[in-house]
């Protein structure tokens, strides 16, 4: 059988008979990044909020830095964390490195910035939009910035899926800070990345295909999620 | 609408709250629990060896070992800045070294491995024999394809040390045919048996993996080629936070006779992987 | 609906002194004076570009002067007066929440101190569709309603503060006539109320059945202030005979 289709078809096998130690990979994974997105969705919305809102001198600056910050290496990120928590770096005493708050902590500094930039582009639009309204009935900008966290909240949810996505799919951050240990650090994207320097190319392409059929699904319902509010709230 | 409001998002912040602590609940319970890190390399990780005796000191001790897999190079880095309780790696000299500068307590052998030349079956080179010196040679004669580590990991260590006894100097006759992956030795294999090369490799990550293309066993079978682990607790005296009691436990496992025993037993397809040779002097002191 | 504040926090009347807007260096009003009176409907006219929405936004404190004042009756600027509560604009795009009808006239309801003589906000908030027809619309979700009716429920967004003043900016530009016709009945009506009205339009049609008096700018100034009547018929300035000959 041509290997794509053999590694196709182990996939449909580690799906169907999910062992134990499948699962806990997927659920780790899992774990790990929920946890990264709902803390960067708070850090990330707080910060979207505040720029989109606010005028300032630098503001300008903050913008484009949230959004090269977007596109920071996880490696690079991995590393700077790695520094941090080793025993020898600033944060060492708490011990945190190669357990699962460590790669949280990447995974957070990894897609904060996703999330304040585009968030902060949504609330931007929307307080165009409501700016005048919310002058002329006299609400303050913390209010203003409330009500249109709540206003756009299927696209905001959105961006946090998207999130997930990206903090899944990552591999080089959670790598390097998470060690990679089994059944303790090992995720998704750490496995796959094991069974191909172990040459266990099929299983590797399976574990993928798993990692792609999480991704896809998590878009789907961001997805639909978008285009229920669209149609129920216009 | 605000009170509304409001509530709804305190609502999400307490949905939010409770998601984390029950993604975090895992770790407190870990913690709890007793376990060692141990920095050690690709090859010990990736043969399978770990997974087959860990669990059988954990059913014995109750401790729990966290296998973080670098390159040697990076595993004693890792130990140097105490991000590891006990290291367990394959480069005799840098493993003195890194005892000399007081960041290991003492080496202690435990098992040796054996490298082998991986290349193509149409041996392009005519490399195969029992003589690694010799049959470098041959590869740099006709500059065939050679797939190096290049990560200063045990085994890279080891690669450079062949040439030199060899008679090659790389630094003059090393070209297009010498390939620097500076990768993990999975990693590297994978390169060679695309490009078809010759390849160092420790023959447990050789037996364990699987696609092997074209590529078989060229030379095997050398003394020199020989390779030997040995393991280190880190300094407690550098970092107060290692878990001494717990590492030495591990250290006096491996060499014991029920390690040792463990180590003999693992084989991959029948053959055995790894060579128990802990000295019995140290066996007393553990 | 007709219930007014106390005396001692009237807003009315609105004065204008000497105001003047600028933007990056470009002047935009220059020379602003005028008085909201109690009980006008004001209609605010000129051709495009001359500064008929910033002067609505002036007056109605969206904007501050560059120079100048605008203050209400205690002598109070009103881009910070502190009630802000007892006027309310329209805009041209009524801007809704995604929520329901009724939840965005609450919005408004709620974010305002309420005098104790005032209903509880949700009794205001169904009061205010109602009287801008739409109770039944009340839990539909405001933004798939139509245009019409749309502006109708930023109508009793509007409503529901109990204003004083009422200031629309171009509020039927983008309805077809029907809805347009609604829109201008619901004006009609809260200015029999007792709402002091200040609109601007385009339509002078619709200018010289609402209109008490008419404001015409200019490029930024006021070429004059008429009494409606008397506009359509003897405009004061030479910019409003051109422009009464111009419309018509």
């Amino acid at each position: 059988m041509n290997p794509f289709f053999a590694a196709l078809a182990g996939a449909v096998d580690l799906i169907t008979h999910a062992d134990q130690k499948l699962v806990d990979i997927i659920s780790l994974s899992l774990k790990v990044s929920a946890t990264a997105v709902v803390i960067a969705s708070v850090l990330g919305l707080a910060i979207g909020a505040i720029v989109s809102v606010t005028r300032f001198t630098g503001r300008g600056m903050v913008i484009a830095a949230l959004n090269a910050t977007m596109g920071l290496p996880p490696v690079v990120i991995g590393l700077v964390v790695y520094l941090l928590l080793s025993r020898a770096g600033p944060l060492g005493h708490y011990g945190l490195l190669f357990t699962p708050p460590a790669m949280v902590i990447a995974q957070v500094i990894l897609i904060t910035p996703i999330i304040a930039a585009l968030s902060r582009q949504i609330l931007e639009d929307a307080w165009r939009e409501y700016q005048d309204q919310f002058a002329s009935l006299g609400i303050k900008n913390a209010s203003a910035a409330a009500t249109l966290i709540w206003d756009c909240r299927f696209s905001l949810v959105t961006i946090a899926l998207a999130g997930l996505g990206r903090a899944c799919a990552e591999v080089g951050a959670v790598m390097i800070v998470g060690g990679n240990i089994d059944g303790v650090t090992r995720t998704m994207t750490t496995a796959i990345a094991l069974e191909t320097t172990k040459g266990d190319l099929p299983l590797a392409l399976s574990l993928g295909i798993v990692l792609v059929a999480i991704v896809l699904a998590i878009n789907i319902v961001a997805q639909w999620l978008k285009s229920f509010a669209e149609r129920r709230y216009g | 609408m605000k009170h509304f409001m409001q509530s709804k998002l305190q609502r999400i912040f307490a949905g939010a709250a409770f998601t984390l602590s029950l993604a975090l609940t895992q770790t407190p319970a870990q913690a709890q629990e007793k376990f060692i890190t141990l920095a050690s390399t690709t090859s010990t990780e990736q043969s399978g060896l770990f997974g087959h005796i860990l669990p059988i000191f954990k059913k014995a001790t109750g401790i729990d070992v966290r296998v973080v897999a670098l390159g040697t190079g990076q595993a004693l880095d890792t130990a140097r800045r105490g991000d590891a309780d006990v290291v367990f790696v394959h480069d005799k000299a840098a493993e003195e070294k890194f005892v000399a500068d007081g960041f290991g307590i003492e080496r202690i052998e435990v098992m040796y491995n054996d490298f082998v030349l991986v290349g193509p079956k149409a041996d392009p080179a005519k490399s195969t024999g029992r003589d690694i010196a010799a049959g470098l040679k041959n590869i740099a004669n006709a500059k065939a394809a050679f797939v190096s580590r290049g990560d200063k990991s045990g085994t890279h260590a080891a690669e450079l040390r062949y040439w030199k006894a060899a008679g090659v100097d790389l630094d003059t006759t090393k070209g297009a045919w010498y390939r620097e992956t500076g990768s993990g030795m999975g990693p590297a294999l994978n390169t060679a048996s695309a490009m078809n090369a010759y390849i160092l490799t420790d023959r447990g990550t050789w037996l364990a993996f699987k696609n092997r293309g074209e590529l078989s066993i060229q030379i095997e079978g050398d003394t020199k080629l020989f390779n030997q682990y040995g393991v280190m607790l880190v300094n407690p005296s550098k970092h107060a936070h290692i878990k001494q009691e717990l590492g030495q436990q591990f250290i006096g496992w491996l060499v014991s006779a029920e390690g040792q025993r463990a180590i003999a037993e693992y084989k991959i397809g029948g053959e055995q992987l790894f060579f128990p040779n802990a000295k019995p002097a140290m066996k007393k002191a553990a | 609906m007709a219930s007014q504040p106390p005396a001692a926090l009237r807003l009315l009347p609105v004065r204008a002194e000497n105001a003047a807007v600028a933007f990056a260096g470009k002047s935009i009003l220059r020379g602003i004076d005028l008085e909201i009176t109690k009980n006008t409907r004001t209609v605010i006219m000129g051709s495009n570009g001359a500064g008929k929405s910033t002067l609505l936004r002036l007056l109605h404190g969206l904007l501050l002067p560059t120079a100048g004042r605008v203050v209400n009756a205690v002598g109070e600027p009103v881009a910070t007066q502190v009630l802000r509560q007892h006027d309310a604009m329209l805009f041209q795009r009524p801007v809704m929440l995604r929520a329901s009808a009724l939840d965005n006239v609450l919005y408004a309801a709620k974010h305002q101190v309420r005098g104790i003589t005032m209903p509880p906000p949700h009794v205001s908030a169904l009061n205010a569709l109602q009287s801008v027809g739409l109770a039944e619309l009340a839990n539909r979700p405001a933004r798939v309603l139509s245009g019409g009716e749309q502006q109708r429920v930023a109508f009793a967004r509007a409503l529901v503060r109990d204003p004083e003043i009422l200031y629309l900016d171009e509020p039927t530009a983008s309805l077809d006539p029907q809805s347009a016709r609604q829109i201008e009945t619901l004006i009609s009506t809260a200015a029999g109320r007792g709402v002091t009205i200040v609109m601007t339009t385009h339509n002078l049609a619709q200018a010289k059945r609402l209109a008490s008096q008419i404001i015409l700018l200019n490029d930024g100034a006021i070429a004059e202030i008429t009494p409606a009547t008397q506009f359509f018929i003897q405009p004061r300035s030479a910019a409003g005979r051109a422009f009464v000959e111009g419309e018509s």
